[in-house]
This record gives C-alpha cells, sequence and structure tokens, in this order.
C-alpha cells in the first residue's frame, strides 16, 4: 500500500464499498449510531438506576465483574473478531491498566477518573507497539507474540517496585464514594460507564469503514491489500483501539481488589475468559461479545458463591472448546440459523 | 555482582544443557507448527501432563521417571492421534479458520492446567532418583546430572526424530506433506493418515519432555505456561519444522537465558525468550535455517 493512495482516499470507493455487504446476513439493524447511543445510555440508566434501588454492595460486586468483561470481551472482539487477530494476551493490556492507575496515584495523586483515561493512552499505545511488530506477519505469529508479551509486561511490573513489584501494593479506598453512596457503587457506576462507552465504539467501528476495512481483512488480507484497503494502518487501529479499551477495564481495578500483584493481575483466566466470552456469543457482531459476556459472567459470579472456583473455570475453557468446534458462531449464530 | 570465571563458565554449562532441554520440548511443536500447520499453543502444558503422569509411575510403581516417560510415548502417540482426528473434523476439514483452531488448543491447555491443579494442588512436586542430587565436580566446573541426563537424553531423542524424518518413508511422507499435500495424494499417500501419524509422534515427544521437566525441576501445574514464550521462539528462530534449526536456537536461547542471569538478573529472564522471539519476527521471520 502506497502511502499516497491513503490520502487521496481512493481505497474508500474500492469496490468493497460499493455495497453487497449490506445484503450480508450480518447486519442487524437499522438503527443511527446516535440513536444506538442513546439507547445505550438508557439501558446503562436503568441497570444504575435498579442496582441503586436495590442498594446490596454484593451486587455492585458481582456486577462490576460482569461489566469489566463485557469491556475486555467487546474490546477482544474489535480486533479477534472484526479483524480475526487472535489475541492471547487480554492480561497485559488489563494489567497495563490497572498499574497506570498504581504509577498515577503514587506519583500524583490522580483520582480514577483521570487514571482511567491515561490507562486507556498506556494500554493503546502498547497495542499499536506491539501491532506494528508483529502485523506484518502471519495472524498466527502474532497471536504466539501476545501471549509472549504478557509474560514480558509482567516482567517488566515485577521489577518495577515504584508500583509494588513482585511483593504488591495496598491501594486502599475509602468507604464512601466521592459523590454518593458506597466507593463499591462509585466503581461500579465507573464500569457501567466503560463499558456502555466500549459496546458504543464497537458498534459505530463494526458499522463504518473501519469495520468494513477490518472485515475485508479477515476474509482475505490479501485480497484487502490487492483492492487498496491499507490493512497495515487498519490492523494497528484495530490494535490500538482494542488495547485502549482493555487497558480502561483494568484501570479500577486496584480499587476494586485493594492488594494488587503482579501474578493476579496478569493472570491468564482473565484472557480464557475474554476469549471464551466473545467466541460463545459469536465474534461477528458487537452483540455477541455483550451476550457472551453478560451471560457467562453472570454464570460465573453465582457460581463462585455456590461451587469451586476451579470448577469454574473449568466450565470455561470446556464452553470455549466445545463452542469453537460445535458452533463457530457462536450464541448469535445459532439464533440467527432459525 | 562480581562475575568470576567459574560462575561464567558455569552458566555457560548450565545454559547448554537447558538448552538440550529446550530442544526436545519444543520439537513437538516445531513439528506440528512448521510441518502439520497446526499450532498447538498447548504442546508445552501437555509435557506438564506427561511430567506428572511420569511422577504417577514413579510413586506407584517406584519407575524412574525417564524409563516412565519412555513407557508413556505410545499412550502420547494414541492420544496425540486421537486430537488430530478431532481437530481434523472439526476445523481442518471446514478449512476456514485457523485462528478457531488455535482457541481450540488455547481452551485444552487450560482446561488440562485447570485439572492438573484440581487432582494435584498448587504444591511443587519432585521425584527422588540418585542421579538428580548428584553432581560431578572437574575443579570448579560443576555438573549436574539432574541436568546433563536429561541433556543426553533430549539429543537422543532429536536424533531418533531425524533419522525418522529423513531415512523412513513415513519420515519423508510427513515433510512432503508440509511441502505439497496435494501431490502427495498423487502418489497414493492419504495426507490425514501421514499428518494424523506427525501428530502422534509430536505429541509423544511430550511425554519424554515431561520426564525431562520433573528430572530438572519442581513440578506445578502452571509451569507449562512458563515454557510457552520460549518453545515458540524455538520455533520460530530456529525455522519451523527444522530439527537442526530447533536444536540450535533452544542451545542459544539456553545460553543466552543463562548469561542474561548472571549478567542482568534472574526475575529478568522470562522476558529474554520474548525478546529473542520479537527480534526474530521482526528481521528473519523464516528462522536460522527456514524454509523462507
Amino acid at each position: 500500500m502506497s502511502p499516497g493512495l491513503w490520502k487521496t482516499g481512493h481505497w474508500k470507493t474500492g469496490h468493497w464499498k460499493t455495497g453487497h455487504w449490506k445484503t450480508g446476513h450480518w447486519k442487524t439493524g437499522h438503527w443511527k449510531t446516535w440513536r444506538f447511543i442513546a439507547a445505550a445510555i438508557g439501558v446503562a440508566a436503568i441497570v444504575f438506576g435498579v442496582a441503586a434501588w436495590l442498594n446490596i454492595d454484593y451486587l455492585f460486586f458481582a456486577g462490576y465483574v460482569v461489566l469489566q468483561y463485557v469491556v475486555l470481551a467487546s474490546a477482544w472482539n474489535i480486533l479477534g473478531g472484526y479483524t480475526g487477530y487472535m489475541n492471547l494476551g487480554v492480561s497485559a493490556f488489563f494489567a497495563v491498566g490497572a498499574y497506570t492507575t498504581v504509577a498515577l496515584e503514587t506519583a500524583l495523586k490522580l483520582p480514577l477518573p483521570a487514571t482511567i483515561p491515561a490507562a486507556a493512552v498506556v494500554a493503546g499505545l502498547v497495542g499499536v507497539g506491539m501491532g506494528y511488530l508483529t502485523l506484518r506477519l502471519k495472524g498466527i505469529f502474532f497471536a504466539i507474540a501476545t501471549l509472549a508479551l504478557a509474560v514480558v509486561t509482567e516482567t517488566f511490573i515485577t521489577n518495577w517496585d515504584y508500583v509494588g513489584g513482585s511483593a504488591g501494593v495496598y491501594l486502599l479506598h475509602p468507604k464512601r464514594g466521592p459523590w454518593f453512596g458506597s466507593y463499591i457503587e462509585y466503581l461500579f457506576l465507573l464500569m457501567l460507564i466503560v463499558a456502555t462507552l466500549a459496546v458504543v465504539v464497537a458498534r459505530a467501528v463494526e458499522r463504518s469503514w473501519l469495520g468494513y476495512g477490518f472485515t475485508a481483512i479477515r476474509d482475505d488480507e490479501v485480497a484487502a491489500e490487492a483492492t487498496g484497503v491499507p490493512t497495515l494502518r487498519l490492523k494497528l487501529v484495530a490494535t490500538g483501539l482494542s488495547g485502549a479499551l482493555m487497558g480502561m477495564a483494568g484501570a479500577p481495578l486496584p480499587y476494586y481488589v485493594s492488594f494488587l500483584e503482579p501474578a493476579s493481575a496478569f493472570n491468564l483466566s482473565y484472557a480464557v475468559n475474554t476469549i471464551a466470552m466473545a467466541m460463545i456469543g459469536g465474534t461477528k457482531t458487537w452483540l455477541g461479545p455483550l451476550i457472551g459476556a453478560v451471560l457467562l459472567a453472570t454464570v460465573q459470579q453465582v457460581a463462585t458463591v455456590t461451587i469451586a472456583s476451579e470448577i469454574n473455570l473449568l466450565v470455561v475453557g470446556v464452553l470455549l472448546v466445545g463452542f469453537v468446534m460445535l458452533a463457530p458462531n457462536g450464541i448469535v449464530g445459532l439464533l440467527r440459523r432459525r | 555482582m562480581t562475575v568470576t570465571y567459574p560462575l561464567l563458565v558455569n552458566a555457560v554449562i548450565t545454559g547448554l544443557l537447558m538448552g538440550g532441554f529446550y530442544a526436545a520440548l519444543s520439537v513437538g511443536a516445531s513439528i506440528a507448527f512448521g510441518l502439520l500447520d497446526i499450532v498447538n499453543i498447548a504442546h508445552p502444558t501437555f509435557a506438564v501432563v506427561g511430567a506428572y503422569a511420569v511422577l504417577m509411575l514413579n510413586r506407584t510403581f517406584n519407575i524412574d521417571p525417564i524409563l516412565g516417560g519412555l513407557l508413556l510415548t505410545p499412550v502420547f502417540y494414541c492420544a496425540g492421534t486421537l486430537l488430530y482426528q478431532v481437530y481434523h473434523h472439526f476445523f481442518e476439514k471446514r478449512g476456514d479458520d485457523a485462528m478457531r483452531g488455535l482457541a481450540f488448543f488455547f481452551g485444552l491447555m487450560f482446561i488440562a492446567e485447570v485439572v492438573l491443579i484440581m487432582l494435584f494442588g498448587v504444591d511443587f512436586r519432585y521425584v527422588h532418583t540418585p542421579y538428580i542430587t548428584t553432581t560431578l565436580n572437574f575443579g570448579a566446573i560443576a555438573l549436574p546430572l539432574r541436568l546433563a541426563v536429561p541433556f543426553a537424553g533430549s539429543l537422543l531423542m532429536l536424533v531418533v526424530l531425524e533419522l525418522f524424518l529423513k531415512k523412513t518413508f513415513i519420515g519423508r511422507a510427513v515433510v512432503a506433506v508440509a511441502q505439497d499435500p496435494f501431490a502427495l495424494r498423487l502418489v497414493g499417500a492419504s495426507p490425514v493418515r501421514i499428518k494424523r501419524i506427525a501428530f502422534g509422534v509430536a505429541c509423544a515427544s511430550a511425554a519424554l519432555a515431561g520426564a525431562f521437566i520433573i528430572v530438572i525441576e519442581p513440578l506445578q501445574p502452571a509451569v507449562g505456561r512458563e515454557f510457552i514464550g520460549r518453545v515458540f521462539a524455538i520455533c520460530v528462530f530456529g525455522g519451523l519444522g527444522s530439527l537442526p534449526g530447533t536444536v540450535v536456537a533452544a542451545i542459544s536461547l539456553g545460553l543466552v537465558e543463562n548469561l542474561s542471569t548472571i549478567f542482568i538478573g534472574a526475575s529478568w529472564s522470562p522476558a529474554v525468550a520474548f525478546g529473542v522471539l520479537l527480534a526474530t519476527l521482526a528481521w528473519r521471520p523464516s528462522g536460522l535455517f527456514g524454509r523462507s
């Protein structure tokens, strides 16, 4: 792809944008983006209203995790589902977000609403950097590199004593939130906002020229490149966007857990859960990860209380393997087939 | 830390010996990835499963760990052929998405790890044989048999595998299936059958590699994960599917890791493999001995 072509915008008028994709089965609705945003904010407000009315701390604790996975699964899907590049290093971006909060708290005493965007920037840059190094190669190398990236970031954090190093770090929060209610209610609200943003972004990307470019890359990268889709740039946008959203999901984590150490922040189960949720829900639309995350994370939250957490993880693994084998298009695919 | 001469020599020896073991651990993944186009990310975890099986054989029947690994190879071979059959049926035959195959192995890896945690807990496990605790001393130079025995075993295994690929009919068919499965069909061999055998062999190598793991270091369900970065760095750096390349890459990685341990610090060593991997991907994606 010559840089000149990108500037002229000719590729935007390439034949892949002529409209035959409009008849595709994955075109779900006719809603304009602003209407969807209004609806998403409405749903989020109702969710928060009901939760605040019930005002049970456990509900906020559990709901926070569910929403965190909505963010992670939607973010992962922007790269993994739309573009077809599998990121196995979810925990790296997630933990980078968490440790951005720790670093900014320690250095500048910044509050969470400021560290969440900062985490997005840092994790987004990590995403772009990694994409730049690996995306020129076959997708499979990218997947392996992301898994190794999780190990190397963990090594860096473990050796960085400023943010606690291998011993971990305590980040105690006050009992009350800064505005109203308990602190966990405040964390829940922040994660609800981030989740709403993630879903809106995932849907907007899917329906914009970005999304069509991503799909072209997933279906046939060589053909996409040949018809003038700027594949490398688009992939960098995807890695950056996906990484940034994952970082935002991780930013409130230090306050949620109160004690953060590398081994728990970089836990592989974040990656497995995220990938399982997106794949079980269905990776081709924004709706899949949302359904998968809400369903699976809720079941997990109930199961952690009632049965052992190892069995809980086992169930996720078995579901992931089962779905990729038997239902490649996930729950959304199963529903559409009717 | 001052780096003395004996320290340096011992680091080189340890690196060399560990490198041999890394080669044994990586060769199965390299065959699957390079020759069969199956990205078995769960390979190191299969080796850990093998290590636990060796542990059980050792505890129950007092069988030597390496002999135990050897006894397990037929079991792992059969499991590998079965697994390939499943993989072929659900992923290869559809031919649409290599990524789903990767997610499949990623899920398997996770399942294996969780099952091991449920069965054995997260405590470190050991085996006891005379050679694990013996160290031969030549002046200031130490040669721990804990590393030397797996090193010798690894090299032997690699030589056998190389002879299998170069000299036997089936082995050459495996190489042929990587080059042109259609042409292989024309001469009357079934690519699926050949790949099934090759994947079985790759999995069988994990049983032996598992025996080496438990001889070299204490065993814990999650150690497989620590090896993934190394294994794929070696696969890529050595050139996919090339056995001599795998050995050279593995020994280089062992040396670099151990030298960086004494010069930079042990807590940084996990980053070394990734550095090697990224550098290779950026500058020479086909590896040292790769067919570009």
